[in-house]
């Protein structure tokens, strides 16, 4: 995150006391020895008696039985080491601690696990080069790793998101603009039909491009069409963040622009979208994160082939969610390896889209980068329009 | 005469003043670009509902109401109808979000209350990047390590809670450890399961917005009235983000009834009325198209856009019921959710 030099203007003259700065919160709550007492205590207590049980009371087995009893007993145990020391109120308060703790460490730890299983099983194919400079043409599905790769899926997803991005950005800052700046009975009602088309199932979008423009206009299958059918599920998605970053421009700012004299378009032009620039990229950037890692409209237009296709208005081209969809339904190993490797390169696309959009959108709107804020400290060079 | 003069005092009633500004040219032409972009976009938006309609509309007026309740989907013999796959995915997305809301709402709470500051950042980061992972990784994972790993918890259920009726399964035998595990697999819970790994993320990051922005002055407040951290939790942030925690939840709810790829990947279709979710086999309606798009015919794809129709509708229901939801909530002014 880049963090804006404190600019001297702002600083307190030595000597005075600084002003108070926005309402912050205190941290509260102090560790002290016996509450770690308690919780070791607990936890051995518990595994203990869930030994016994399973092992010499009780005809019960099985790993999950064990975790689901001990964690059970580990929260009465818990309760009755600190009901010792403490009163109803702060024993309630410590169990619903470890609770939450257990609930955001469960979520997080498969998170992390979904990811981090994927990139395992795809390191195999990963360390092969030629996994990402040649297509799937020439390798069958019992060849060997080194033979193949996935060069097909990723020029396909390139083009794909590239086209949609091309068709669905001018489109959607447009009418974000104009659903802030143009108010009325008209803006109201896009925003509601917008609003109700993020709710489209994408495989609905894929089913109608693949009514109207593959059945009904005669085109065939090809990236064309999946690119059609990226923007229609996109399009609502990037105006509905536009439109939120827009609305968060500050009126004062806006007001003082047009107490300068200046017109509609030049406050749009001049002031409220160089305001909210981080904000856009960043919606652009996440739309983008959800096109690119969208199987199912994809799989209803784009058809499937191994061959690498550069030209997106004929013929089949596969994009990456699409070829590690098609990839693991073989029994082979070899191409579910592939399959793994497919999917892991399209996840590091998204974490690359994801870190460029924090970079990007780390700011709030009016904040300047280091560039801006250089730019800005540079004598004004004269312009030549009015 | 009277009457004249009165007339002739009598100051005119005040009306406004009709302000005309000429905006110019370029502000005119700015207007009507915007005016026309956001028409097309309307327009676009407009032809894909439409679309949709008119071309169900042909199978619709065809099965009449029986489109509701049939379970087999065979459109060319006439026989076809919603009622199995929409139980189906009403199905996995009970079990997604029965699974995704207690977690969700843990990790919210640990991230915004329990995690120190420092560690802050980085969760907040990790669980947003998780919820743009795509959702063939999700299917993955589940076809490759949730569907031979979960068989155990969902005989162990299947054995101690197998008389509450929605838990049974036909044809498993809890006495015979070498009885044949494949009547759990491929069935609504582990579906539902993958699908809550999916929308948990999702609905954490609404609820994390929500809780932080609960007043730091009542927080405070409750505190110094001697609350613990949990006794403060109770009485001020979760009443504050109750709006948030609703509409978040309906959000992921959204998500989860839509969602395919991952869905696909680990269910096998069947056009029963499937109640038992630990049983294999389950359907949904998005699976369905997927899988019967290709060799469908002009009526069949009629028939397929109706079932397409009707899980939109269900969406747009249970999205505009969220958004109204977080709207009308005291922490939802400022939430974009």
């Amino acid at each position: 995150m880049t963090i804006a030099p404190e600019r001297p203007a702002l600083r307190p003259p030595a000597g005075q006391a600084p002003a108070p700065g926005p309402e912050r919160r205190r941290a509260t709550g102090t560790l002290r020895a016996s509450d770690v007492y308690a919780v070791l205590g607990a936890a051995a207590a518990a595994l203990a008696l869930t030994w016994l049980l399973f092992a010499r009371l009780l005809p019960f087995s099985g790993a999950v039985g064990f975790v689901l009893v001990a964690y059970a007993l580990f929260l009465g145990l818990y309760a009755l080491l600190v009901s010792f020391d403490e009163d109803g109120p702060a024993v309630r308060d410590r169990i619903a601690g470890v609770v939450v703790r257990t609930l955001g460490l469960v979520l997080l730890a498969v998170l992390v696990f979904v990811v981090a299983f994927t990139l395992w099983e795809g390191r195999e194919a990963l360390v092969h080069l030629n996994f990402f400079t040649e297509d799937m043409s020439l390798a069958g599905p019992l060849e060997p790793l080194d033979v193949g790769g996935i060069l097909h899926a990723v020029v396909g997803t390139l083009e794909q998101v590239g086209i949609a991005l091309a068709l669905t950005v001018p489109a959607g800052i447009v009418c974000a603009v104009f659903l802030t700046e143009v108010p009325g009975p008209f803006a109201r009602l896009v925003r509601t039909v917008v609003e109700a088309m993020t709710a489209l199932p994408s495989i609905v979008a894929g089913l109608f491009v693949y009514a109207t423009v593959i059945l009904s206009l005669g085109m065939e299958r090809s990236g064309l069409a999946a690119s059609l059918a990226l923007s229609v599920m996109m399009l609502p998605i990037i105006i509905r963040a536009a439109d939120v970053v827009i609305r968060l421009v500050p009126g004062t700012l806006r007001e003082a622009s047009y107490a300068m004299g200046s017109s509609r378009w030049r406050t749009v032009w001049h002031v409220v979208l160089p305001t909210a620039r981080s904000g856009l990229t960043t919606a652009v950037i996440l739309g983008t994160a959800r096109g690119v890692g969208e199987t199912s409209p994809v799989l209803l237009t784009a058809g499937f082939t191994a061959e690498l296709n550069a030209l997106p208005t004929s013929g089949a081209q596969v994009s990456l969610p699409l070829a590690t969809f098609e990839l693991v339904k073989s029994p082979e190993p070899n191409m579910i390896a592939r399959g793994f490797g497919t999917a892991a390169v399209l996840m590091l696309l998204v974490l690359l889209l994801f870190v460029l959009a924090r970079i990007v959108g780390g700011r709030g709107p009016g904040q300047l980068t280091k560039r801006q804020e250089r730019r800005r400290s540079a004598p004004v060079p004269p312009r030549s329009t009015p | 005469m009277t009457t004249e003069t009165t007339e002739f005092l009598a100051p005119p009633p005040d009306t406004p003043r009709r302000l005309h500004a000429d905006p110019g040219l370029p502000d005119r032409v700015f207007r009507t670009v915007a005016r026309t972009g956001g028409g097309l976009v309307l327009a676009v938006m407009l032809l894909v509902g439409g679309f949709l309609l008119h071309r169900a509309w042909q199978a619709l007026d065809r099965a009449g109401p029986s489109f509701l309740t049939t379970e087999s989907w065979e459109p060319d013999a006439g026989r076809f109808g919603i009622a199995a796959v929409l139980l189906g995915t009403v199905l996995i997305a009970l079990v997604a979000i029965t699974v995704a809301v207690p977690l969700a709402t843990g990790a919210a709470l640990y991230i915004s209350e329990y995690a120190p500051p420092r560690l802050r950042r980085t969760l907040i980061s990790t669980v947003d990047l998780m919820a743009a992972v795509p959702s063939v990784v999700y299917g993955l994972w589940g076809v490759f390590w949730l569907e031979e790993s979960i068989l155990p918890i969902a005989r162990w259920i299947a054995t101690y809670l197998g008389w509450i009726p929605f838990l049974r399964v036909d044809g498993a035998d809890p006495d015979d450890p070498l009885a044949p595990p494949t009547v759990y697999t491929s069935s609504t819970f582990v579906a539902g399961l993958v699908v809550a790994m999916m929308v948990a993320p999702i609905i954490c990051s609404i609820m994390r917005e929500v809780f932080s922005q609960a007043p730091a002055g009542e927080r405070e407040g409750a505190h110094a009235l001697g609350a613990t951290r949990w006794g403060m939790i109770r009485s001020v942030v979760l009443p504050f983000g109750k709006g948030g925690m609703i509409g978040g939840t309906m959000l992921g709810l959204g998500r989860a009834l839509g969602e395919t790829i991952a869905v696909y990947m680990v269910i096998s279709q069947v056009f029963t009325l499937q109640w038992h979710v630990l049983q294999t086999g389950t359907s949904s309606v998005s699976s369905l198209i997927a899988l019967r798009y290709g060799e469908a015919t002009p009526f069949g794809m009629s028939a397929l856009m109706a079932a397409g129709f009707a899980l939109f509708v269900m969406t747009l229901i249970v999205n505009f019921a969220a958004s109204s939801i977080v709207a009308r909530s005291r922490s939802g002014a400022a939430s974009d959710a």
